[in-house]
């Protein structure tokens, strides 16, 4: 009874998985038509912009054809989609490199910045979310609550200039730009990266936390935990064997949207530091319009963002018993 | 009235009284401050850049010898008010649709929540930075780019309210008594959503907050002569070294503006538990 | 022999948002001796839960035990620290909470819940506590026993989970056991068998205990004292006899009275040459996709026939997933059905909402179970009564004042109430506004969907006095749905009696008044517990059933075949039952006649 059950329940989990990975692929796609469309929307003619006020119409007419931009919108739709699906997005304007050696020389260093900050971040936000749960409704909690309030309603740049007053300007322990090249040993690394992984951690772990200690309150007023609270359960295993299966899922979904929002926060916290990121990289193409590298970019963050969020729903489904053996 | 008020404020919690003081204030600020404004708000008045406090000028200079409080009591109306409108525009957008969605059937509600999925899918930095690469940075666009961004998290929050409402007995009384779709959504089902409603407008306008002078810092909101808190930020930047007051009061403005609203809204929504 | 445990002067007190301190109980004290069953009594609010919890030493949040003294056997529970009291509880005194669907973690399977009690409190090896909760899984009736523990609450029925939960609370040998309204959430007829399985186990195992419940009739089956509650005072206590038999207190009087649901006469009508009010023809509906044969994906009710006369009484029985909702449902056009068509005045009604005339809106209203859902919390009282005179009767301004002044008088309720909100109304005010609601549109047919379930007895029964008056006034008639057998034998001219969907029992109200019934409607019956001690050894229902070979596919048979006592190998499980009068004039959908019914039900009923 109990084999069979389960066998299918893995059938039932693993088709649940796959329907919620196509679901991401979908959206994948529309993200991509609206992220087509608004820069279809662009005034002005991106060639002429490319080549300044003096160009001859000849010379636009000839760019806008190797350009591409006399074809009719699906098409070059359709084309820009197939090149971003093989790896091959276009020539960025203003370098005028491929887009994709420009991304693949940035994209590295923001995925060790965003690594780093989530070590960080995700065990100092577990700790505080699930220490101040326990201790709800006391000093603790409210000290916490009222400091990770504020700490998420303060914008980065202000987190970014207080780090620089005290750690570069004060204390001169830190260097005020990241300054990251390719042979640099791990420490020097470190030390150079050190004040955006800060940032960007003291940011996150505001919202995490908050977020997990939401989660862990929400499972402590059931009426399973006041079931075990008569049974004699003691509160750390109240909290280890009782409360966290449940609020797994919840928890990692915080997680996830928090991560997501370093995506974002890291588009200040890079440009500040000078830290050589994907997300200064946006930026760039923002002010100079590079919209082949724009475009690029954005989809890149919202793959990423899909992807966060794809595991924390996976991660959903393999903790709950409803769905993982039915 | 305002004695009633008076009592409603005695009753909150400390940390929300703090916060509705930010909140106050930068509200008064943002209606009379360039009134009150010193120096008028381009010209060149100290004799030193980055002066620090002195009798003339309460809040320093800044990186052009300007007085920094008459060009905080300016940029913070920028802040505010383009964030209250671009905060109100994008709650009423979002809840005027998810209002349709939940009583419009699966056939308006299932196209609508999924294009609403795809948008929020891109965050919502992102997002912006795209839209205003394309479409540039005036202020009513700024308002503009600002609501549309924060549209899909209101709809998401609004859709989810009000479709748990319209499956409440009431509703479905109503239903059954013959009611069409446009009382059911707005006698209803809409005025159980306000108090709700009211939080995430308090957070969208944080959002936004953020948001806009963010792009200001970056140099892709508020463009010059005109300048909000962001901006301010970014041209004193040349004055981080010596910790200006130029570049600190606009960053700590944001802050308690921000933290202000977000209080209050904590200390609500824990009065009403 | 001295007392087991003794209760003296409990107080607990709570806070209210002004933070003022209140008591929620006082001046309560009792004591029983060593393997007595002491049950507390009372309705919602009197207290019973937070005293029953106090023994364990716990206060819900928000509530603090301010005083008196708590003893089981040697323990002075109101001075053990948290340590102490920690250790006591699953140990020495076990705990069997009311809706065990929401007590046991769904995260973590049974087994691991079931012995936890055992593990932590160090009494015994974990395979030493696995083979104890296996044999308590049996004793307790369970099916599968060696295999149920791995299994997760969601998978479990709500009548074995309480069984379940009985188990965790046995496994350490308490010497209390509390039971905290154990079978309230559960149907009438689950509800005999757990209650027979926690006399067979949990009290026959010599611990004492003490049952909270509001249902006397329960009560009588399992306590030797009675305390009855309300407002968190004692009324009156003794043993359960006197109490039952001979009560002293006007309050236990009242209580005993509205148990007892009075039957109250079909008024007389006037025999009306037209149409009936209602008829329902061949319909079934469900939810999801409808597939080829006009059968929804998941259908919920199937093949139901019926007519309601004007001003006329029918009552819906069945238990919780019978679908009698969903009827109501599709009659209101909210539902609409799959196949088959519903009359009024003769006329068909459009099937959904669409294409339904205001006037034909009018003359059927909905009054859901819970008035605190059911009103909306936006709008005042005034308000919720005078949009249906706007909108059936374009009353506006003073004249819709005065109607709704009128239908106040109507329910019983001070004009004062006019502009409150209804979350400032107690429970049975709100249902009175509710059911005003329904009247303010001058409705010929009003739809009550369970509108005393959730309320009180005492109060419920003031709801249907109501009901009965406002027919006797209006000459309007009522679809009565509901999962009290009592209740609908009391006020109902006709009943039907839906099992999984299906009509299989439907007649006058006299029909119902002895023997034969079909085998659901007897198990029904004969599960509804009486106010004596005893009842439930004598009563034959829900006992052994006869075996059946595995029952044949696609073939369209009796739904309550897995639960029949008086199943036919050969038969029932092979052919679909057919539908036929019984002399009394009830339609049953059964394979047995007469004969055998009586035979098999006779004596029980």
């Amino acid at each position: 009874m109990a084999g069979a059950s389960s066998s299918s329940g893995v059938k039932a989990a693993l088709s649940l998985i796959a329907k919620r990975f196509a679901s991401s692929l979908l959206t994948l796609f529309l993200v991509s038509l609206v992220v087509f469309t608004i820069a279809q929307l662009l005034p002005g003619d991106a060639a002429q912009e490319a080549l300044g006020q003096s160009a001859t119409a000849e010379q636009v007419q000839a760019l806008r054809h190797e350009m591409g931009l006399d074809r009719p919108a699906h098409e070059r739709y359709a084309s820009w989609l197939s090149g971003m699906v093989s790896g091959d997005p276009g020539q960025s304007l203003v370098a005028n490199l491929p887009v994709s050696e420009v991304i693949s020389s940035r994209l590295p260093n923001s995925l060790l910045l965003a690594a780093l900050s989530a070590l960080v971040a995700v065990p100092v936000a577990l700790a505080i979310g699930i220490g101040s749960a326990m201790n709800r409704g006391g000093k603790l909690d409210r000290a916490l609550n009222i400091s990770t309030l504020s700490m998420v309603a303060v914008p980065e740049f202000l987190v970014a200039t207080l780090a620089v007053l005290i750690f570069s300007v004060k204390l001169r322990w830190l260097p005020s730009i990241a300054l990251v090249a390719d042979d640099m040993s791990w420490g020097d690394y470190l030390r150079g990266a050190a004040m955006p992984i800060l940032c960007l951690s003291i940011v996150v772990i505001a919202q995490m936390a908050r977020m997990t200690r939401a989660a862990v309150i929400d499972q402590m007023d059931r009426p399973y935990v006041e079931m075990a609270v008569l049974k004699g359960v003691a509160p750390v295993r109240m909290v280890l064997r009782h409360i966290m299966p449940n609020a797994v899922a919840p928890i990692v979904n915080a997680m996830a949207l928090s991560l997501s929002y370093l995506l974002g926060g890291a588009i200040i916290v890079e440009t500040i530091f000078n830290y050589p990121g994907l997300a200064s990289l946006m930026v760039n193409a923002v002010t100079s319009r590079d919209m082949p590298l724009l475009q690029a970019c954005a989809m890149i963050f919202c793959a990423a963002y899909l992807i966060l969020m794809l595991i924390a729903d996976v991660t959903a489904i393999l903790a709950n018993p409803r769905l993982r053996a039915q | 009235m305002t004695a009633s008020s008076l009592r409603w404020a005695k009753a909150l919690p400390l940390s929300a009284k703090i916060g509705l003081a930010f909140v106050l204030f930068w509200l008064t600020v943002a209606v009379v401050g360039p009134m009150l404004a010193p120096y008028p708000v381009g010209a060149f008045v100290a004799y030193d850049v980055f002066d620090g406090v002195s009798a003339q000028h309460w809040l320093g200079s800044d990186y052009l010898g300007r007085d920094v409080l008459s060009r905080l009591l300016s940029g913070a109306r920028y802040t505010v008010g383009l964030a209250a409108a671009a905060a109100l525009l994008a709650s009423a957008t979002g809840t005027a649709l998810a209002l349709t969605a939940a009583v419009g059937g699966p056939k308006v509600d299932e196209p609508l929540s999924r294009f609403m999925d795809t948008l929020i899918s891109i965050p919502s930095k992102i997002l912006s930075l795209v839209l205003v690469a394309a479409f540039g940075s005036s202020l009513p666009l700024l308002l503009l780019i600002a609501a549309v961004t924060y549209v899909p998290g209101n709809y998401r929050i609004a859709r989810a309210l009000a479709v748990n409402l319209a499956q409440m007995d009431y509703v479905q009384v109503a239903r059954a008594r013959g009611e069409g779709r446009i009382h059911l959504a707005l006698r209803e089902i809409l005025p159980n959503m306000i108090h709700p409603l009211l939080a995430d407008f308090g957070l969208r306008f944080v959002f936004i907050v953020l948001l806009l002078s963010g792009l200001s810092f970056l140099g892709l909101g508020v463009q010059p002569p005109d300048a909000d808190l962001g901006s301010l930020v970014r041209e004193n930047i040349s004055g981080l070294g010596e910790g200006a007051l130029a570049i600190l009061m606009p960053a700590v403005a944001i802050a308690t503006l921000t933290v202000g609203v977000n209080l209050l809204i904590d200390g609500l929504k824990g009065k009403r538990a | 022999m001295t007392a087991h445990v003794e209760v003296n002067g409990l107080r607990v007190t709570a806070r209210n948002a002004a933070g003022e301190t209140f008591p929620i109980v006082s001046e309560i004290d009792f004591a029983l001796k060593r393997g007595e069953v002491l049950a507390l009594i009372g309705e919602s609010g009197s207290g019973k839960t937070t005293i029953a919890l106090t023994l364990l030493g716990h206060a819900r949040p928000g509530a603090t035990i301010a005083g008196g003294s708590i003893r089981v056997g040697d323990h002075e529970i109101l001075s053990l620290d948290a340590r102490g009291i920690a250790q006591l509880r699953g140990n020495r005194i076990a705990y069997i909470a009311q809706s065990a669907a929401s007590a046991f973690n769904p995260s973590r399977t049974i087994m691991d819940q079931v012995i936890e009690p055992a593990l932590i409190h160090h009494l015994m090896p974990r395979a030493q506590a696995e083979k104890k909760a296996v044999e308590l899984f049996r004793a307790l009736a369970l099916p599968f026993p060696d295999t149920i523990g791995s299994r997760y609450p969601h998978q479990l029925s709500g009548g074995q989970l309480q069984r379940l939960m009985a188990s965790m609370a046995l496994v350490t040998d308490p010497e209390l056991v509390i039971l905290d309204e154990p079978t309230t959430a559960l149907d009438v007829t689950t509800q005999i068998e757990v209650l027979r399985a926690f006399k067979a186990v949990v009290l026959e195992r010599g611990a004492t205990a003490v049952y909270v419940s509001h249902d006397l009739a329960v009560v009588a089956q399992m306590a030797d004292q009675i305390v009855v509650l309300n407002q968190g005072r004692i009324r009156e206590k003794g043993a359960a006899d006197q109490i039952l038999h001979r009560p002293a207190d006007d309050y236990t009087k009242t209580l005993m009275a509205a148990a007892r649901p009075a039957i109250r006469p079909a008024p007389k009508q006037a025999v009306l040459p037209s149409a009936p009010l209602l008829e329902i023809r061949d319909m079934t509906a469900g939810y999801g996709k409808i597939g080829k044969d006009g059968r929804p994906r998941i259908p919920v009710l199937r093949d139901i026939n019926l007519t309601i006369e004007r001003g006329a009484t029918l009552g819906v029985i069945g238990e919780s997933g019978s679908g009698k909702s969903t009827m109501a449902r599709v009659i209101a056009g909210l539902l609409p059905p799959a196949q088959g068509e519903v009359l009024l005045n003769g006329e068909p009604l459009p099937p959904g909402l669409k294409g339904r005339s205001r006037d034909q809106f009018r003359r059927i209203q909905l009054v859901f179970q819970n008035a605190d859902t059911a009103l909306n919390p936006a709008h005042s009282v005034g308000q919720i009564l005078s949009r249906p005179l706007a909108f059936y009767h374009g009353l506006k301004g003073n004249a819709a004042r005065l109607r709704v002044l009128e239908l106040l008088d109507l329910i019983r309720l001070p004009a004062t109430v006019i502009d409150r909100r209804c979350g400032e109304l107690s429970g049975g005010q709100k249902q009175r506004i509710n059911l005003a609601r329904a009247l303010a549109a001058d409705p010929e047919l009003i739809l009550c969907d369970e509108v005393t379930s959730a309320l009180d007895t005492v109060v419920g029964a003031a709801i249907l006095d109501l009901m009965a008056e406002l027919r006797k006034e209006l000459g309007v008639a009522y679809m009565f749905i509901s999962h009290d057998i009592s209740t609908v034998r009391a006020i109902c001219d006709d009943i039907l009696v839906l099992y999984s969907g299906t009509m299989v029992d439907m007649g006058r109200r006299e029909a119902f008044r002895a023997a034969p019934f079909h085998p659901y409607t007897d198990l029904l019956i004969g599960s509804v517990p009486e106010m004596r001690a005893g009842w439930l050894e004598e009563s034959a229902a829900a006992r052994s059933l006869p075996r059946i070979g595995a029952p044949a596919e696609e073939a369209d048979l009796c739904r309550f075949l897995p639960r029949c006592p008086a199943r036919i190998d050969g038969l029932c499980n092979v052919t679909p039952p057919p539908r036929h009068q019984l002399s009394k004039g009830n339609d049953i959908l059964c394979h047995h006649g007469e004969v055998t019914l009586t035979q098999v039900q006779g004596v029980a009923a």
